[in-house]
């Protein structure tokens, strides 16, 4: 394989659209006769529904339709869950698209208005009276569970969603013969994910044809088509889901949400286009939150440092229902990472997933590998300080020696290849750690307060082999598909089932195909985000898409490769033993001058004018691609901060990443990736956290009050990376997307309590605002 | 979000706003809309008629004589920040534009429907008490006939989100004492960090002989209704040679200040901020008297 | 109300409910979408566009605000088909992955150099405070803003 391509940081090619505004995103489609819904939602976290009085509504200027919960009761089934996660007890409580009798969290949808525009919608919405009982509400996972909290579902006795439970080894006895055990509850807050565009459906109805057609803001259209037909009743292959341009996810857009099936259900029965987008204050309560996690947690070592057992108990709140991906993350995607990088021979998570009155949690940017992470590296800092070792001593004894080709971890997983140390040794290198530490020391005798955090971690990503999504529970595959197809021309296409929306791979899949087939870039094309015209496929998250969705890419290209050698051979009438490809171009071997080019096989292959005997005409291959095993991206990341002992402030003042996601395709698309991953982890350790009061009340309800990560409160990431190949990828690679908030977090927070360790301080609630901050080093409270 | 019907009325002088008031039963001027608009999308406000005033030029621009600037309510953040003559003359002015929100908000958000709004979180009411400006107001006396007062800083903030502008009154100027050369001046903020709004902010302005301060206006903001003078800071600061023990010591005065109502959000509590307005005070003086900081 | 608004050159001419917002007078009336909504509240800034000349979020400004006023959004800042500096560097640093912000981040920038033809990397952050940007961790908008600075002789 040449490396002329893959490998160099070549500019985005979906950019152009982007930079000049004519990218299409969902609310920017204008259908004729379109018109819009606006959604009445609960403002009471949980209420029994007495009575709803639309008629004002229904008569106001501009309205055609108001629909409630009775109307779409028997017409849109429950909104389905689509992990469920083996042996745990999972109740599938249902989930009406519309609350009938009882809401339960601020959000649930009550009724909907249909209007000629969206200003007389929003006008409306105002004239519906409902009266609520209002009902006792609960928002901490763990109260929730508890004997005399508030019950959501009478089918999920004590709001137990769910138990789950992972070992390895044998963990009580490891905690019996303990020398060192640290505890800690670590409180992992909700989050709001905060894409950028809001979601948005636009739903058209032909009704002659029984065919149904929806854009809509979502990371995986093929799963919104199967679970569209499960809700509908519109048989699959009579329905279209139009990704178009998506602004951002995160994880907020895996899920198939109740409004879009909403909008569906009003342009059947209106007959007309109908469009739904949500404003950022509805966002807030409406579209998945992530994290929601409190757990108790204990590590065992031995006086040298070497750990010997970790176990947890988490309660992970699942808010009002279960999302489509829920149950999955705090268990598969959490409890089995709880080795991390390192060798520990004793693990054990049990985890209750819980019902709480708040808005449904789903994946959010690492989806429960940052909770474990996290969980991993507080207490590997705790155990440092318990037995008074360097915080990075401490993980060097604990490190997993490097390995290239699987490495069984006591909890049941097989890692594909590692280096640990070779990126912690690389990260404190160019930190010049040694200096940091002295500079801390001058630093506090002059009263000024700096802290290190240094956090190695390893994730799971690359998701993931279908007969494991099987055997975990996951309603579906997690394979991929790509159809290459050359074009007479030489031009070509590429559909794919991922559905990218933000990581570039537009030019990344079209880097796999210059690489693999020799042709210029900019005679590729890649098509995604629409189920009618790309292959099944599952979708954009777990940092999959280039891992899996490329390797079938890359497949279908060398598959074209074989093709086009055999026909060259045919061409050149050599024998096909003898015809070699190299650069574009196929040639007999010690002949270079006899060669045909890719293109000039494009060609004949699509004029089909002089072909071998039995070969089909065209230049087109298709992969279903199924990984033998997931990818495990690692890597050292450290920050510095420095605290005011004033008032608390935290000035982050250095950030180092050492990221090894194995062979980079486009090294510029895997540093972007890197600093936005970053950069959001750092938004939960200081800024960000959705708060409820008692009555399940959202008081962060907007981006007044939910701080995000701004340009002006950071510093530059400063990016470095090792390569070790994933031995089972076809591309040698691994995965990006989400490593940089999996590290960022528990290393900005462990930075800050390194801060104020000679204080005594030894943990505070995220984020970490300057007045907790203050209250540990004054200890008030 | 989507603002719930109102009438709107495009005013070109302002006779015609106190007018378009009057005859308009809980009409509300705006200017550049910065305070109000969000909460018509919210549709926390819902006033039946909005005056719109950002085109009578009587309101705009910025001038100076020996003693005072006089800036029309309806000049906007980023003028007074770029403003070379308010440099010159009132720096505490020009840092404090430059500090408002961000580009977009000093490009249209006006000083004058900064400080009718009275956002106890915002930076222009301290920054002007500290000041002592003096706030110029037009409304209609017996006999329609326009009736002109002038109020001070101190008098024009009653509470949070609240003036003693009345009705149908129209602020008109805002006049600044222009600061002599023995005068120095900084503003320090916490700033939240969604808004930029502050927890807690101190405007400083300070006369100095040598190092010696001679004169001292101390006023703090983002923790009270309104802002507060800091009279116990301004005493301890007078007649002091401004040293780091002296600075520290003044600044700790203000918990005497600090006795009436402090308010706390999910941010950052009143306890916090009553214990953190010191650290501001004292970053404020340092900064007006050109000291390096401890 | 009869307002009448020049965007990127064009004379647009439309009668408006007054609480029509300048954004949605932008998308809905004078059908340019490149100008995106993020948030409720004036702090994402997804909706910035020029109005004469000065940026503005075009959701916390009503429509009736800019008649009489020339507007250049996102789609009037290439000329002739050749991309604007502040454009081809947003391309050229990966400033934008999910392109939502990527509109107002471009005209905020813009501006910026307009006032500061050659600013420190830290003087660019204090400029995008009113954005922002959830994909890039801002570096590379920083990275872009500064590349402009150069390409334009800053």
């Amino acid at each position: 394989m040449t490396t002329r391509i893959f490998g160099s940081g070549i500019r985005r090619r979906e950019d152009p659209r982007l930079i000049t505004g004519k990218a299409t995103y969902t609310d920017d489609i204008k259908l004729p006769g379109m018109v819009y819904a606006a959604i009445l939602r609960s403002p009471h976290a949980h209420a029994r529904i007495r009575s709803i009085d639309t008629s004002a509504a229904a008569a106001a200027p501009g309205v055609l339709a108001v629909y409630t919960g009775a109307d779409v009761e028997g017409v849109l089934k429950p909104i389905p869950c689509a992990w469920v996660v083996p042996n745990s007890d999972v109740k599938q409580v249902a989930y009406p698209a519309i609350a009938k009798d009882v809401v339960r969290y601020v959000g649930d949808a009550v009724a909907v208005v249909v209007a000629e525009d969206r200003y007389q919608a929003e006008d409306a919405l105002e004239l519906i009276s409902v009266d609520y009982e209002v009902l006792p509400a609960v928002i901490n996972p763990e109260a929730a569970l508890g004997p005399n909290a508030p019950q959501l579902h009478a089918d999920a006795p004590k709001n137990q969603a769910f138990h789950w439970v992972a070992s390895g080894g044998n963990v009580d006895d490891a905690f019996k013969s303990a020398e060192v055990v640290v505890k800690d509850t670590i409180v992992q807050q909700k989050l709001i994910p905060n894409a950028m565009e809001p979601r948005s459906a636009v739903a058209s109805w032909l009704a002659p044809m029984g065919e149904l057609t929806i854009w809509n803001s979502t990371q995986n259209p093929h799963i919104v088509r199967f679970i569209t037909c499960l809700v509908t009743g519109v048989p699959e292959h009579k329905i279209r889901i139009i990704a178009p341009e998506v602004g951002g996810g995160f994880g907020s857009k895996i899920a198939v949400y109740p409004w879009e099936m909403i909008v569906a259900f009003c342009a059947m029965k209106l007959g007309l286009p109908v469009k739904w987008t949500e404003t950022r204050t509805e966002n807030y309560v409406a579209t998945t939150h992530g994290r929601d996690h409190i757990e108790r947690v204990e590590l065992a070592a031995t006086r040298s440092g070497k750990i010997t057992g970790l176990r947890a108990t988490v309660y992970a709140g699942m808010g009002a229902y279960l999302s489509t991906a829920g149950p999955g993350i705090p268990t598969i995607l959490h409890g089995l990472m709880y080795s991390g990088p390192y060798a520990i021979p004793n693990i054990r998570a049990d985890v209750y997933g819980v019902f709480t009155n708040s808005t449904p949690v789903e994946a959010y940017r690492g989806a429960g590998r940052p909770e474990a992470t996290f969980l991993l590296e507080r207490m590997i800092d705790l155990l440092a300080v318990q037995l008074n070792l360097d915080p990075v001593e401490v993980r060097r004894r604990n490190l997993i020696p490097k390995f290239d080709n699987g490495y069984d971890v006591a909890i049941g997983l097989k890692y594909d290849s590692g280096d640990y140390q070779k990126a912690l040794d690389t990260a404190l290198t160019h930190t010049s750690y040694n200096r940091l530490r002295q500079e801390q020391q001058q630093l506090r005798q002059h009263g000024k307060y700096m802290g290190i955090g240094v956090v190695c971690y390893c994730e799971i990503c690359g998701l993931g082999p279908s007969q494991v999504a099987g055997a975990v529970g996951f309603g579906g595959g997690l394979w991929e598909s790509a159809i290459v197809r050359f074009y007479a021309t030489g031009k070509v296409n590429v559909f794919v089932g991922t559905s990218p929306h933000g990581q570039g791979e537009e030019t990344t899949f079209a880097q796999i195909i210059a690489d693999e087939l020799g042709v210029p870039v900019d005679d590729v094309e890649v098509v995604h985000g629409d189920t009618d015209l790309t292959p099944m496929g599952w979708g954009t998250y777990g940092s999959r898409t280039t891992v899996v969705g490329g390797a079938a890419v890359a497949l279908s290209a060398r598959k074209i490769r074989e093709k086009g050698r055999l026909l060259a051979a045919h061409l050149l009438e050599a024998a096909e033993a003898d015809v070699e490809y190299a650069d574009g171009k196929f040639f007999v071997r010690g002949s270079p001058d006899k060669s045909k080019t890719i293109q000039d096989i494009a060609l004949m292959a699509n004029v089909a004018w002089n072909m071998p005997q039995g070969m089909e005409p065209g230049l087109e291959a298709t992969t279903f691609y199924d990984p033998p095993n997931f990818t495990f991206p690692f890597g050292t990341h450290i920050a510095v901060v420095i605290v005011d002992p004033d008032n608390g402030h935290i000035d982050l003042t250095k950030y180092v990443a050492v990221d090894d996601c194995g062979r980079q395709i486009n090294p510029m698309v895997v540093e972007g990736q890197i600093h936005g991953g970053v950069v959001q982890g750092v938004g939960q350790a200081l800024w960000e956290g959705a708060v409820y009061d008692q009555n399940g009340q959202l008081l962060t309800g907007s981006m007044l009050d939910y701080a995000l990560p701004r340009a002006h409160l950071l510093p530059d990431v400063e990016t470095l990376s090792t390569t070790t190949p994933s031995p089972h990828n076809p591309l040698g690679v691994k995965g990006i997307g989400e490593t940089g908030t999996i590290a960022s977090t528990p290393a900005v927070y462990n930075a800050v309590i390194d801060a104020l360790r000679h204080l005594g301080v030894t943990g505070l609630e995220m984020p970490l605002t300057p007045e907790k901050v203050w209250r540990a080093i004054h200890q008030q409270g | 979000m989507f603002a719930a019907k109102f009438e709107y009325y495009k005013v070109n002088s302002v006779a015609e706003a106190l007018q378009t008031l009057r005859a308009h039963n809980g009409a509300k001027l705006m200017a550049g809309g910065h305070s109000l608009i969000p909460l018509l999308k919210l549709r926390l406000a819902r006033p039946a008629a909005l005056v719109d005033i950002s085109g009578i030029l009587d309101l705009q621009g910025i001038s100076v004589d020996d003693t005072t600037v006089h800036i029309g309510p309806l000049t906007t953040h980023q003028t007074i920040a770029a403003s070379e003559a308010v440099a010159r003359v009132c720096p505490l002015m020009a840092e404090v534009a430059g500090e408002i929100g961000d580009p977009q908000v000093r490009n249209r958000g006006t000083i004058g429907g900064n400080v009718s709004h009275a956002d106890p979180a915002s930076d222009w009411p301290t920054a002007l008490t500290a000041l002592n400006a003096q706030f110029v107001i037009q409304g209609t006396g017996a006999l329609h006939r326009r009736v002109t007062r002038t109020v001070a800083a101190a008098d024009f903030f009653t509470g949070a989100l609240s003036t003693s502008l009345g009705e149908h009154e129209i602020l008109t100027e805002i006049q600044v004492p222009v600061m002599n050369t023995a005068q120095h001046s900084a503003y320090a903020k916490m700033a939240h960090p969604a808004t930029f709004f502050s927890v807690v902010s101190a405007a400083v302005v300070i006369s100095m002989s040598g190092n010696r301060c001679t004169q001292a206006s101390v006023v703090l903001g983002g923790l009270a209704p309104k802002p507060v003078r800091a009279a116990s800071v301004e005493e301890a600061l007078i007649g002091q040679d401004l040293t780091a023990d002296n600075i520290a010591a003044a600044a700790a005065q203000v918990s005497n200040d600090l006795a009436g109502e402090v308010m706390g959000d999910i941010y950052a509590s009143a306890e916090y901020r009553r214990a953190v307005a010191p650290v501001e005070v004292k970053h404020a003086i340092y900064h007006a008297a050109g000291l390096a900081h401890s | 109300m009869n307002i009448q608004v020049k965007v990127n050159g064009k004379s647009y001419q439309a009668d408006v409910e007054p609480r029509m917002l300048l954004v949605h007078f932008l998308r809905d009336v004078a059908g340019l979408t490149g100008t995106k909504i993020g948030c409720d509240t004036s702090q994402c800034g997804s909706c910035v566009v020029l109005m004469d000349g000065v940026t503005v979020k075009s959701c916390t400004c009503l429509a009736v605000h800019a008649n009489g006023s020339s507007i250049t959004t996102i789609e009037g800042l290439a000329q002739d088909g050749k991309l604007h500096a502040v454009q081809e560097a947003f391309w050229n640093k990966h400033g934008l992955q999910c392109g939502y912000c990527t509109a107002g981040m471009i005209l905020t920038v813009t501006e910026l150099l307009q006032r500061n033809p050659k600013p420190t990397a830290e003087q660019v952050r204090q400029g995008l405070k009113g954005n922002i940007c959830r994909c890039t961790g801002y570096q590379n908008i920083v990275r872009a803003a500064l590349a402009a600075a150069e390409a334009l002789g800053g």
